[in-house]
C-alpha cells in the first residue's frame, strides 16, 4: 500500500515538474524581462498541495513559498512579526484581533476582478439562493468591510476596502462511526449522551470548542444564548459547568488539538462522536472505515478565511499579491478546494473547471454517477451515494454561527481551562 | 579544587568570556524580559508597557478563598507535582538499578560502554515518535487489550491503560529514565572498588554495601538525575497532552494555551511563578549535597 502510494506520488511530480519545464521554457522570455516574484504566504495551507504551486507558476509565473503555521500562530504572526510574509491566509474570526493593530491593509475590492461575484454569504449573509445564514460569532458579513485601506475600525456598510477576500469556508459539525453506533444521530445533544461514555471526544482549541459546547448545551434545552459566539461571563460558567460534569463523569476519550488526533481517534474506533473538521472525514474513510459528517437539526457551525494584506507589503510585490488573489478566485483553484469537500468563494469560475457529476454530488447533493475522487486521486465515493448533509444551500444554508472571538475571550480561555484542570 | 578558593589567574579569566556572552544572550537577557513582560498590561492584540501586578492576581484568584474548592492554579500545580512525584520515584529507582548494573556486573569496559550505548538508542528518534508508539499498543483496540482479551483474562478492554495518567507516567518514565542513569552511573564508575572490596571483607552484607558505601557515594548522581527529570516533567505540557488525552492539567499547557490566545504577559507570569517553584525545589534537593564540592 505505501509503496503503490509513494510511486503515485512520484509519478504526479514527475509528470508535474515535466509540465513545470515545459511552463518555463514557454515563458523563459517574461520571467527574464521582470524579476521572478516569490510571495511568502503564511497560513495554515490545510488546502494548498504542491499542484497548487505548480498551476500558479504555469499560469502566471509566479511563485510562493509556504510559511505552514497554526492558525493561533498565524494571528501571532502577523501581530508580531508583520513584515515576515506578503501575503497571509487567515480565518475571519481572528480579524477583531488583527484589525485593531492596523498591521493588515484593507484590499481593494475594484482590483479584484471577481470580486461581484463573490458569493453573497460573504457581502450580505445570506446564500445565493437568498436563504438566511445564521450570524452568530465573527459572522463574516459582519466584519468584511474597512473604512479606508488603512483604517483600524470595521466598516458598517460596504465600502471599497475588505478586510479578507474569501477563499475557503465550510459549514462543521460532528463527526460519527455510524457502524459503531447502529442508530441515527439527529442532534448535537448526543455528544454528552451517556450512552457515548468514554467514546466522545471534543476539542481542545478554546475558541471553537466553546462553539461546539454552546451548540450541545443549547440542543439539550438547557439554554438558549442571545449570542453564541459572544457569551457574558455567567453564560460562559454556564456553558462550561455541563461541560465539566460530563468531562468529570468520563464521558470523553480524549480532546484533541491536532487534526491527525481527531483521525486517529476515530479510525481507531477509541472515539465513536466528536467535533471534527472535515478533511478529517475523508482521512478516516481513506483509512477504510466507516465515518459520517453528521448533519444535525440544530445546525452547523460555520468558519471561513479569506487573504488579508500586511501593511508592509507594497509596490512591485503588491501588484503580486493582487495578480495572486484574482488567480486564486479565478476558477482552477475553486474547483481544487470544492473537490476537497471545502467551499470556493466565487462559484461560477469553480464551476467552469468541475465535471457535471461533480459539480452535482458536491454543490447540488445529487447522487454521483461515477466515482468521485479527491485532487490527490483517492476515491471519496462511489456512483450513487450522495455528499453527507447535502447541497451548498442546504449546508451553508443551515449555519447556525460561525466561529467567533468574543469580548470575554480571556475569561474564556481560564474557564475552560479550568474545565479541563478539573 | 583549586578553584574552591575563588583564586583565578587573571589572564585565563577571559577564557570565559565566550561562555558567558552565550549564557547572558541566551538565558539571562531572556529571562529578565519574561519578568519584565509578566508586569504589562495587555488586550486581544497588543502587549502594554506598564507595571501592573494583575497578571499575577488573576494566577492565584480564588486560592485564599474557601469557595468552590480549590483554585486553578493550585489544582494544576498538585496535578503536575503528582506527574513529577512519580515520574522521579520511578525513574529513580529504574535508573539506580541499570546504572548499578552497568558499573558493577558488568566487568569489562568495551561491553559497559556498549550496553550504556544500548540505552542511548531510543534517543536516535524524536521524544515525540518515542510517545505517540505507545498508543497503537495501550488504545482500547490496542496490541495489550486485544492480547489479554484473547487469552480470556479480561473480558472488556482496560480503559485506563490510555488517555490516563497512567499513560502518562509510562511515557515520561520511558523518555526521562535516560537522563537519571546517566549522572548515576557516571558517579558509580568513580567509586573507589577497594572500598567495596573492604567492606565485603569486613564482613558486610550486600544489602548493607548497597544502602552504606553505593548510594551515599552516588548522592551526587542521583541528585544531578533528580533536578534534570523534576525540571523537564514540570515544565512539560506535551506528553502531558498527548498521552492524558488533553483531559489532565499540567502548568506547561496552561502556559502554552495563553500564548496561543497572545496573552503573552499572563504567560509570563505563570512562566515566572513555575521557575520560582522549580527553584525552590531544586534548592531543597541541593541542600543534601555540595554539588560543586563532589564534582
Amino acid at each position: 500500500m505505501k509503496n503503490d502510494k509513494f510511486s503515485r506520488r512520484q509519478m504526479l511530480k514527475l509528470s508535474a515538474g515535466t509540465v513545470a519545464a515545459t511552463g518555463l521554457g514557454l515563458y523563459a522570455p517574461a520571467v527574464i524581462s521582470s524579476d521572478p516574484i516569490t510571495l511568502r504566504y503564511l497560513g495554515t495551507a490545510v488546502s494548498m498541495g504542491d499542484e497548487v504551486q505548480k498551476k500558479l507558476f504555469e499560469d502566471t509565473g509566479l511563485k510562493v513559498k509556504f510559511i505552514a503555521v497554526t492558525t493561533d500562530e498565524v494571528t501571532k504572526r502577523v501581530l508580531t512579526q508583520p513584515n515576515s510574509f506578503d501575503i497571509v491566509d487567515t480565518e475571519y474570526f481572528s480579524l477583531p484581533k488583527l484589525v485593531p493593530s492596523g498591521n493588515i491593509l484593507g484590499m481593494d475590492t475594484k482590483r479584484i476582478k471577481e470580486w461581484d461575484n463573490v458569493t453573497s454569504i460573504f457581502t450580505k449573509g445570506i446564500t445565493p439562493k437568498g436563504k438566511k445564514v445564521g450570524l452568530q460569532g465573527t459572522a463574516p458579513s459582519k466584519v468584511m468591510y474597512l473604512e479606508g485601506s488603512t483604517g483600524k475600525k470595521f466598516a458598517n456598510d460596504v465600502t471599497q476596502y475588505a478586510t479578507l477576500i474569501p477563499t475557503i469556508y465550510n459549514a462543521d459539525t460532528l463527526g460519527i462511526r455510524p457502524d459503531l453506533i447502529g442508530r441515527p444521530i439527529t442532534s448535537w445533544a448526543e455528544l454528552l449522551n451517556p450512552e457515548f461514555k468514554g467514546k466522545a471526544a471534543t476539542l481542545n482549541i478554546p475558541s471553537i470548542g466553546i462553539m461546539d459546547a454552546a451548540m450541545v448545551v443549547e440542543a439539550m434545552g438547557e439554554y438558549k444564548y442571545p449570542d453564541k459566539g459572544n457569551m457574558t461571563k455567567s453564560e460562559i460558567d454556564l456553558t462550561m459547568k455541563i461541560f465539566t460534569e460530563a468531562k468529570k463523569s468520563g464521558q470523553f476519550r480524549a480532546f484533541w488539538t491536532d487534526f491527525n488526533e481527531s483521525v486517529n481517534l476515530m479510525a481507531s474506533g477509541e472515539v465513536v462522536i466528536q467535533s471534527m473538521w472535515s478533511p478529517a472525514i475523508t482521512a478516516v474513510k481513506a483509512q477504510g472505515k466507516d465515518c459520517i459528517y453528521q448533519p444535525l437539526k440544530e445546525g452547523y457551525r460555520a468558519w471561513a478565511a479569506g487573504f488579508a494584506l500586511p501593511k508592509t507589503t507594497k509596490g512591485k510585490t503588491a501588484d503580486a499579491v493582487y495578480e495572486f488573489v484574482n488567480w486564486y478566485l479565478s476558477g482552477w483553484v475553486g474547483a481544487y478546494l470544492n473537490r476537497q469537500g471545502y467551499y470556493s468563494a466565487v462559484l461560477p469560475t469553480a464551476k467552469q473547471y468541475m465535471s457535471e457529476d461533480e459539480w452535482g454530488f458536491w454543490m447540488e447533493g445529487k447522487s454521483a454517477k461515477g466515482d468521485i475522487v479527491s485532487p490527490t486521486g483517492a476515491k471519496l465515493a462511489s456512483a450513487g451515494e450522495k455528499r453527507d448533509g447535502g447541497s451548498y444551500e442546504d449546508r451553508m444554508g443551515g449555519v447556525a454561527c460561525w466561529n467567533a472571538t468574543m469580548d470575554e475571550n480571556k475569561y474564556m480561555v481560564r474557564k475552560w481551562n479550568e474545565m479541563v484542570a478539573a | 579544587m583549586q578553584f574552591s578558593s575563588g583564586k583565578i589567574k587573571p589572564h585565563v579569566g577571559w577564557l570565559a568570556l565566550p561562555f558567558a556572552l552565550v549564557f547572558f544572550a541566551y538565558f539571562v537577557l531572556p529571562l529578565v524580559l519574561t519578568i519584565i513582560v509578566s508586569f504589562w498590561d495587555y488586550t486581544d492584540y497588543a502587549i502594554i508597557p506598564a507595571l501592573i501586578l494583575d497578571n499575577y492576581i488573576y494566577i492565584f484568584d480564588g486560592c485564599f478563598s474557601n469557595e468552590g474548592g480549590l483554585c486553578l492554579t493550585l489544582k494544576t500545580y498538585l496535578s503536575t507535582f503528582f506527574f513529577c512525584f512519580f515520574t522521579w520515584l520511578i525513574t529513580l529507582v529504574l535508573g539506580f538499578c541499570v546504572a548499578y548494573f552497568l558499573a558493577f556486573y558488568v566487568n569489562s569496559i568495551p561491553l559497559q560502554v556498549c550496553l550504556f550505548l544500548v540505552c542511548t538508542i531510543p534517543f536516535w528518534t524524536s521524544n515525540v515518535i518515542r510517545m505517540v508508539s505507545w498508543i497503537p499498543l495501550l488504545g482500547r483496540n490496542g496490541l495489550v487489550n486485544e492480547f489479554f482479551l484473547s487469552l480470556g483474562i479480561i473480558d472488556q478492554p482496560i480503559e485506563w491503560l490510555l488517555y490516563s495518567s497512567f499513560s502518562v507516567i509510562l511515557a515520561l518514565v520511558h523518555l526521562y529514565t535516560l537522563f537519571m542513569i546517566v549522572p548515576i552511573f557516571n558517579s558509580m564508575i568513580r567509586i573507589d572498588r577497594s572500598i567495596v572490596e573492604a567492606a565485603y571483607d569486613a564482613g558486610a552484607s550486600h544489602r548493607q554495601i548497597i544502602f552504606n558505601i553505593i548510594i551515599p557515594l552516588s548522592k551526587t548522581g542521583i541528585i544531578i538525575g533528580s533536578i534534570f527529570v523534576v525540571t523537564v516533567v514540570m515544565g512539560d505540557f506535551l506528553t502531558i497532552g498527548i498521552m492524558g488525552g488533553q483531559q489532565l492539567a499540567s502548568v506547561g499547557k496552561i502556559i502554552n494555551t495563553e500564548m496561543n490566545y497572545l496573552q503573552f504577559p499572563g504567560a509570563a507570569a505563570n512562566a515566572v511563578i513555575l521557575l520560582i517553584i522549580t527553584i525552590f525545589i531544586i534548592y531543597v534537593m541541593t541542600r543534601f549535597i555540595d554539588i560543586r564540592k563532589e564534582l
